[in-house]
């Protein structure tokens, strides 16, 4: 294999592992947030500021994973 | 404009600098349009708010005064609710890093093309105007955010309070704890501050790749590398407007989640453990 095509197949893991991660957190925070909203409908709006505000914090790791997979695909500093 | 899909994404990716960056901490490399457009932001949104504030009236009031009035009232609130103490620095501080960031991340839904190529015109010929994208931007207002944690920790507790709980918090006031509360308190601090910037930073350099990206769907017709075809236009078109929809919803969380976080951490500074 070349060092292009394991550059390739670590972009691919950085982002999946880290979608994989987001994507349960949010699940399991929108769930929570379903619930709660359901049982007490008068507090939907104080959490929902509060979901979009998790929502954010959730995805930052997976960002900044996208971010450095982007960097590699594109602008490696390892090569050259 | 000759060239591939890979060396039209690094032109993009080059920023208008004063030397080449070679490694990772390279202190000699200014990157000018970083600069140029977080100071031509923060002006737009000083004037923004000042011309509201200018013009305000406690009659019935216009629609911009509305809008501003709201705004102000939501930081206002959130401000409250965070900080207990002092408010007359830290709510105005909260207000400035949404607008300013607002309006720094909004850069990243102009065109691609259209501001290097304007800069073109000028004989500037690398222009990466999204000061946000650049990790020395994010991480400069999280450094700032970091000095305010320590200004405001010092002013609420003193030096010596300060110290104090630098050296005995989590664990507890006992001498042989001492090396580890402060390591944990050092790796909290720039846990925070690393984080804060580099949220904003991978948020936002995402979001311009995914731009550039898309716009290679249409390529660079008169080369005929990657040629222009039905589906890369139509396909740039859906995929252009979609995209910007989705990222006019990832620049305004992410000004709110950094105006939230510096309250909190100040909030944080605050309070003892």
């Amino acid at each position: 294999m070349t060092n292009v095509a394991y550059v390739a197949l670590a972009c691919g893991l950085i982002i999946g592992f880290g979608a994989f991660g987001a994507c349960i957190g949010i699940a399991i925070m929108g769930s929570k947030y379903l619930e709660a909203s359901a049982r007490q409908p008068e507090l939907i709006n104080t959490l929902q500021t509060k979901m979009f505000l998790l929502a954010g914090l959730i995805d930052a790791a997976f960002l900044i994973g996208v971010g450095i997979a982007m960097m590699f695909a594109f602008a490696n500093p390892f090569v050259g | 404009m000759a060239g591939t899909a890979t060396e039209y994404i690094q032109h993009h990716l080059t920023h208008l600098s004063t030397v080449k960056q070679t490694s990772i901490v390279d202190f000699s490399v200014f990157n000018f349009d970083t600069a140029v457009f977080s100071i031509a932001m923060m002006i737009l949104a000083l004037w923004v708010l000042y011309s509201a504030a200018r013009k305000a009236t406690t009659g019935v009031p216009g629609k911009w005064q509305c809008a501003v009035e709201m705004l102000v009232e939501m930081v206002s609130d959130q401000a409250k609710s965070i900080v207990h103490g002092d408010r007359t620095f830290i709510a105005p501080l909260a207000l400035t890093v949404f607008v300013w960031v607002t309006f720094m991340n909004a850069i990243d839904l102009i065109p691609v093309d259209l501001l290097p190529a304007i800069g073109s015109w000028f004989g500037i010929h690398y222009l990466r105007p999204l000061p946000t994208a650049d990790l020395n931007g994010s991480l400069g207002i999280s450094c700032g955010v970091l000095l305010l944690m320590i200004y405001y920790g010092i002013k609420i507790k003193g030096i010596a309070g300060f110290n104090k709980e630098l050296f005995t918090a989590p664990f507890g006031n006992f001498i042989l704890l001492w090396p580890f509360n402060f390591l944990l308190n050092i790796i909290e601090y720039i846990a925070k501050t690393v984080s804060l910037g580099m949220r904003l930073f991978g948020n936002m350099y995402a979001g311009e790749l995914l731009f550039f990206l898309i716009a290679l769907l249409t390529g660079m017709l008169w080369q005929g590398e990657i040629g222009m075809t039905a589906f890369g236009v139509i396909g740039q078109f859906f995929a252009g407007l979609c995209w910007w929809l989705f990222h006019i919803l990832i620049v305004l969380l992410q000004a709110f989640i950094m105006m939230m976080l510096t309250l909190v951490y100040i909030g944080q500074s605050h309070e003892g453990h």
